[in-house]
């Protein structure tokens, strides 16, 4: 009985498998296609890796002090006891976003002319893996991947500082909750990933979408291509109208849109009140970059399909 | 229904004509041999074919457009390139997850099989190996797929003798069977000539002979005449002569074999002989007409 009801699907699996139309399911394709750029860039993950290493060699050192300032942390108020025990903690979220978020712009910058330089985009291509499969798993890196192992590698990090904080404050006497109740890390790891969702990934889309854009175009130099229009319509712009309305545009785009993320006025104490997803969907400029973002992966698709080996 | 057919194929990049109105129709299971000198046409005319540039005119492979279905036309179709374009930073294991994660068609036991019979090991990068290795590490993942058509653009550049044997060797042996097609261009006509069914010469974007093997031993005559036979031979109308050491050779086309036999030694020509009498005669025609 038990046999029989085992050996139903298998045999269902076999036949589909021999005479439906051979498809793989676009699921499959994106994950072997995300798969792939992570064999290739291995920068992904190193890089982040890396620089957790040397934050926690660094922090490893600076616990000698530990003690001392856990105890003049006790005579402050919890505000400045939280700003004075976070600080590494924050420092050290800090450093890693900004290591992936540079190697997600020289990941972009490369995805889709590296292919092409080395001539590999014909083998690519004489496999049955769409275009739009392709751009997509290559803009799912910055977008998704790169978030996402920021948040893990950020949590793990602030885990161990935790850890050996703790280690060296029970051996000199002291309470570990002095520690851990100013910092409320469970609070800012909340905070941490929706400033990775709305910030790193869903407002800097339009600048990962642009990155990929013209890697796609570019014969040579993409980095170059990438920055130089932005340069020159600034110019042509200050120069036309004295005006800088573009190149205040980018540099809203870069800074992270401050206003339509948080809300003016907010206590920076208190992490959740960064939390404000209304007004950040609510924000024109969301939106804006994300239709930006579509079109300029939408010219990578069709580049992608017509361009060769460079 | 025919594997390829294409009616008035064209393809111009810029001012240069580099396909100039093709029409070309291969049938199920056949090799075809796309013979033509450098710049003629033929990587344009595979690329065509497996979607990698766009085009003027009818095309179909497999029944379907190769530009806008190339994706679902590639499930049928395998394309080596005439560069080595695996990646190189891949590893050869990586490579075989890969394939086999996204093509539908992949038996990666029957891949392990053909690496087996290599030097190549699993945990290798491709920038690790020969470029005979890497031909064979290609060769390898493409036969694994059950394909219906398989394109190969000079698949064997830049290989010494050995690993061009091997080559044909086992896309013959391991690999052909009658519901296949191979579409191969090559330089290097006398190692594949025996396996053609088919065979076509393209120069300067334009199909300029297009016969069966059986019609080129039936139609096409080489003879070896001394020099106080030239004249009578000469007399014949030959398509092309070629001096040898000891006389002349002259190629005949629907000749009668035993109006030649009494001239000389009688034997059907190399597809080489054949493509130089073809293309000489054209360049010669073309000059002709320029003058």
């Amino acid at each position: 009985m038990n046999m029989q009801s085992n050996s139903i699907p298998e045999t269902r699996v076999e036949a589909q498998g021999f005479f439906a139309s051979p498809v793989m399911p676009a699921s499959r394709l994106m994950y072997w296609s995300v798969q792939r750029e992570l064999w290739e860039s291995r920068s992904i993950y190193i890089a982040p890796l890396a620089v957790a290493g040397l934050i926690l060699f660094g922090f490893l050192i600076s616990t000698i002090h530990l003690s001392g300032k856990v105890r003049a942390a006790m005579t402050l108020d919890p505000i400045q006891q939280h700003d004075l025990l976070a600080q590494p903690y924050d420092f050290a979220a800090l450093l890693i976003m900004a290591t992936t978020f540079v190697v997600a712009v020289f990941y972009c910058l490369d995805a889709l002319h590296g292919e092409r330089r080395d001539r590999s985009i014909l083998f690519w291509k004489s496999l049955p893996v769409s275009d739009i499969t392709t751009v997509l798993s290559k803009a799912s890196i910055p977008l998704v991947v790169l978030p996402l192992l920021t948040f893990a590698i950020t949590v793990v990090v602030q885990w161990i500082m935790v850890l050996m904080s703790s280690a060296v404050l029970l051996g000199s006497g002291l309470s570990v909750a002095t520690l851990w109740t100013p910092l409320s890390l469970s609070q800012s790891w909340l905070g941490l990933l929706y400033h990775l969702v709305t910030v790193h990934s869903l407002w800097y889309a339009p600048i990962f979408g642009w990155l990929l854009l013209v890697s796609a175009w570019a014969r040579r130099a993409p980095i170059l291509w990438a920055v130089l229009p932005i340069l020159a319509i600034s110019l042509v712009e200050k120069i036309a109208f004295n005006t800088t309305h573009f190149a205040a545009m980018v540099a809203n785009r870069i800074a992270g849109g401050a206003e339509a993320v948080t809300v003016p006025g907010g206590s920076p104490m208190d992490p959740m009140t960064h939390l404000t997803p209304g007004h950040f969907l609510a924000s024109p400029g969301l939106w804006i970059g994300l239709a930006m973002a579509a079109a300029f992966l939408a010219g990578a698709v069709r580049l992608r399909r017509s361009q060769g080996p460079i | 229904m025919a594997c390829i057919e294409a009616r008035g194929l064209r393809k111009v990049f810029g001012t240069i004509v580099a396909l100039d109105g093709i029409d070309m129709r291969v049938e199920e299971g056949r090799i075809l041999g796309l013979i033509g000198p450098n710049g003629a046409g033929k990587t344009t005319a595979l690329h065509a074919i497996v979607g990698l540039t766009p085009y003027q005119g009818q095309l179909r492979a497999l029944g379907r457009d190769p530009w806008t279905d190339r994706d679902r036309l590639m499930r049928d179709v395998c394309f080596i390139a005439d560069v080595a374009v695996l990646p190189r930073w891949a590893r050869v294991s990586q490579l075989l997850d890969y394939v086999g994660g996204v093509h539908p068609r992949f038996d990666r036991a029957k891949a392990e099989g053909f690496l087996a019979k290599t030097t190549i090991r699993r945990t290798s990068r491709v920038k690790e190996l020969s470029k005979g290795m890497v031909t064979q590490l290609h060769l390898a993942l493409v036969m694994a797929i059950d394909a219906r058509l398989l394109v190969l653009d000079e698949p064997t550049l830049g290989l010494d003798i050995l690993y061009r044997k091997q080559f044909y060797d086992s896309l013959l042996n391991d690999y052909f069977d009658h519901n296949r097609t191979i579409v191969v261009a090559t330089h290097q006509v006398e190692e594949i000539e025996h396996v053609l069914t088919d065979v076509m010469f393209i120069d300067r974007g334009r199909i300029v002979f297009n016969r069966s093997m059986e019609e080129v031993e039936s139609r096409y005559l080489e003879v070896m005449v001394r020099p106080e036979q030239a004249a009578a031979a000469r007399a014949l109308k030959p398509m092309y002569e070629r001096q040898a050491i000891g006389g002349s050779v002259l190629l005949f086309d629907g000749a009668d074999r035993q109006q030649l036999t009494a001239l000389g030694d009688v034997r059907t020509p190399g597809i080489a002989d054949l493509f130089v009498a073809v293309i000489g005669n054209q360049t010669g025609q073309a000059q002709g007409a320029a003058r």
